[in-house]
């Protein structure tokens, strides 16, 4: 611990005085390594029981000297999200890894419209006012509720920020843990209940077996299949809860691919049309495969079409058409593209419409039974889209058809993909 | 913004929309707090979000007191007077939103009591839906978002929707099986101030829409449509 502290004083000074940046920066950098130094490294090294050797291999500086350039370079790098706030409640410095969890964040806006958790907003005032240090909690309900952890404290009075005091927040993301706890309840009451019924089925046909039908082939025969299809059905339940889980779990993670849509859309057609021609169904491609970039997961936008497509022809008869096409702009979706997929089968009712993302929900529970579905495929669409920042649109006449619309947020031409955020305002200029 | 006589103007007018986004995530955690209150059938989170009104209703007055000194001191014009009345409405919207919460929560106490409904996942859904679009709303408020602002103004007919759809539901529920009519009031109630939720939101985005752009935006905002089947989630 003594070594650590002594590290840290280290390149305290050396930021201080060898900066050949703004003043405010190099500021920056020798408060918040101080401030990090008690803080985060504190506990750090407090987990660790032997501070590891080595850490000066820092070359020419010899010894255990960071060079003074990496000051606000480590600051920056952090993987801890920090934020600066004046006393007026403006934002003045943000690192990376906090404009990477807050994407709207704009330097010198007020914090109230950075994070307007309640928690977060009284914490941070009641430290700008009494200069105490506090740790709390709160939550974001934006797209998907995440769960953060936070500590707020003053910094000194520091000149490279004009004559007004700074709080510093730090900022960690808890929703991964929330996520985990509240999954693991649900998976257990959703896999139970819904295993109880092909357990029951398999229970019974192994008793049979073992009773009157042990002398009857043909009764034999008959119920192995049954129960090998139950078990099935079992196996794929398990599977699909295990793929939602894994979604939901990353559903606040925004994905970094540039993908073509279309394209995506259309290797999912070409790989049901074997089946297609098998069951009597026309499946038609209508789009451009070279249209509509989005930002996105390949395999999971894949799982969103290959879902769709299986129900239009699950749930449509010999005869029906599939049709997987680029839906026409549409104003309640703004900077959005859509990808189609409609059938010409059994359509589904009014009133059941709202219900049909909801996991386990089927139109008829014994007909969806019968072609092995589990009632999870379209849950799992919406928690990707949910993911993607997309939404899928139902519209369904009863006995004419049904069409799934995927609507996703076109991709502009300037991506950033996240790991190389935008460069950071110089904070001197950000602190007004 | 242009250039002021009076240096601290500018520093009003961001200290009163600063409210806005806090008042915002006020009737935000209410309105997520009341619905987690139904769902899980807990009438202690419910009295929590019942008391927590207050403070929305004093932090309006207050907004409204900080506004109204401002107008008379500075005498605002054009652009700056919009912002000004633009807060001021918004406030009393969020207001009117966390009263909507309240209610919400109120329904919550008797059900935490009455035996478990399926529909309530239904209520649950609906609730979500008009909490990511309260979010979005004021997100697009916090940077002037008008791109969104729109979306949303566009989007709220699908709470209309999952309103109607829950109506019908809730209906039949109660023809069916007289026991459940308590219950399905309670609930249907709950849809309705949800959807009246979903309404102010969209107050919201014309105000966002009105600040920056100056004009109001027209009155042919999508409505559940009466015939047509049509559902958006995700
Ligand atoms: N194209 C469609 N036409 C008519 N009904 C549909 C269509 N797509 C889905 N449905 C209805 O929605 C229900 C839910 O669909 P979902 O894909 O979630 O589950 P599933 O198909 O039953 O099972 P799984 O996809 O997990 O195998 C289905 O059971 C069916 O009743
Ligand atoms: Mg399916």
């Amino acid at each position: 611990m003594h070594a650590a502290v002594a590290i840290l004083v280290g390149v305290v000074a050396a930021t201080a005085t060898g900066l050949a940046l703004s003043p405010a920066l190099a500021f920056l950098g020798a408060a918040l390594i101080a401030y990090v130094a008690s803080h985060f490294l504190h506990r750090t090294l407090h987990a660790e029981p032997e501070p590891r050797e080595g850490t000066g291999d820092a070359g020419e500086t010899g010894g255990r000297q960071i060079p003074a350039d990496v000051g606000p370079q480590l600051i920056e790098k952090l993987p801890v999200p920090l934020l600066l706030i004046s006393q007026r409640g403006r934002l003045g410095y943000a690192n990376l890894a906090a404009q990477g969890m807050l994407p709207r964040l704009t330097p010198g806006q007020h914090f109230a419209h950075i994070i307007r958790a309640p928690a977060f907003v009284e914490a941070v005032s009641a430290t700008l006012r009494d200069g105490l240090e506090r740790s709390f909690e709160f939550t974001s309900y934006e797209g998907n509720e995440r769960h953060f952890e936070a500590r707020v404290s003053m910094l000194a009075e520091c000149e490279g920020f004009g004559p007004e005091a700074h709080a510093i927040v730090q900022v960690e993301d808890r929703t991964r843990t929330h996520r985990i706890e509240q999954l693991r309840s649900d998976f257990i009451a959703n896999a139970s209940h819904e295993l109880r019924t092909p357990l029951a089925s398999i229970i019974g046909y192994i008793e049979t077996l073992q009773n009157h039908a042990r002398e009857d082939p043909e009764a034999r025969e008959r119920f192995l299949a049954i129960m090998a299809r139950e078990a099935h059905r079992m196996q794929r339940l398990v599977d699909d809860l295990m793929s939602l889980s894994r979604i939901e779990m990353n559903e606040h993670v925004r994905p970094v691919e540039r993908l073509p849509l279309n394209r995506i859309a259309c290797d999912c057609a070409s790989v049901f049309q074997p089946l297609a021609s098998q069951e009597g169904i026309t499946l038609r491609v209508e789009l451009d495969p070279d249209e509509a970039d989005v930002i996105g997961d390949r395999d999971q936008l894949s799982q969103v079409f290959t879902n769709l497509i299986d129900n239009a022809m699950k749930y449509s008869a010999p005869g029906a058409t599939v049709t997987i096409r680029s839906a026409p702009e549409n104003p309640a979706h703004p900077g959005r593209v859509g990808v189609s997929v409609s059938d010409t089968g059994m359509g589904i009712p009014r009133e059941k419409l709202h219900r049909l993302t909801e996991r386990f929900f089927r139109v008829s529970v014994p007909q969806s039974r019968h072609k092995g579905g589990t009632g999870l495929g379209l849950a799992i669409v919406k928690h990707i889209l949910n993911r993607h920042k997309g939404r899928i649109e139902i519209s369904s006449v009863l006995g004419e058809g049904s069409t799934f619309t995927v609507w996703l947020p076109r991709a502009t031409q300037l991506h950033i993909v996240p790991d190389e955020p935008p460069a950071v305002a110089p904070a001197s200029r950000a602190a007004r | 913004m242009s250039s002021h006589i009076v240096a601290s103007f500018d520093e009003d007018l961001v200290q009163i929309q600063a409210k806005i986004s806090e008042m915002g995530g006020v009737a935000e955690e209410m309105l997520s707090k009341a619905l987690e209150s139904v769902q899980n059938r807990d009438a202690a989170l419910a009295s929590e979000v019942i008391d927590r009104d207050k403070a929305l209703d004093a932090m309006e007055m207050e907004l409204e007191e900080a506004v109204v000194r401002v107008i008379a001191l500075r005498q605002p014009v054009a652009n700056d007077l919009r912002v000004l009345i633009a807060a001021m409405k918004i406030s009393s919207t969020l207001e009117r939103i966390g009263d909507l919460a309240k209610n919400i929560a109120k329904r919550a106490i008797p059900l935490s009591a009455a035996r478990p409904m399926r529909l309530t996942t239904s209520i649950a859904r609906m609730g979500r839906e008009t909490l990511a679009q309260l979010s979005a709303v004021l997100n697009a408020h916090a940077s002037r978002d008008v791109d969104t602002a729109v979306q949303i103004w566009n989007q709220d007919y699908e709470i209309d929707e999952m309103y109607n759809a829950i109506f019908r539901e809730v209906v039949t529920y109660m023809v069916e099986d007289s026991r459940l009519i308590g219950v399905g009031a309670q609930l249907m109630f709950i849809a309705k101030n949800l959807e009246r939720i979903g309404d102010h939101t969209t107050h919201i985005s014309e105000m966002v829409y009105y600040i920056v752009k100056g004009n109001t935006l027209g009155d042919d905002r999508p409505k559940g449509e009466p015939t047509g089947v049509n559902l958006v989630a995700g």
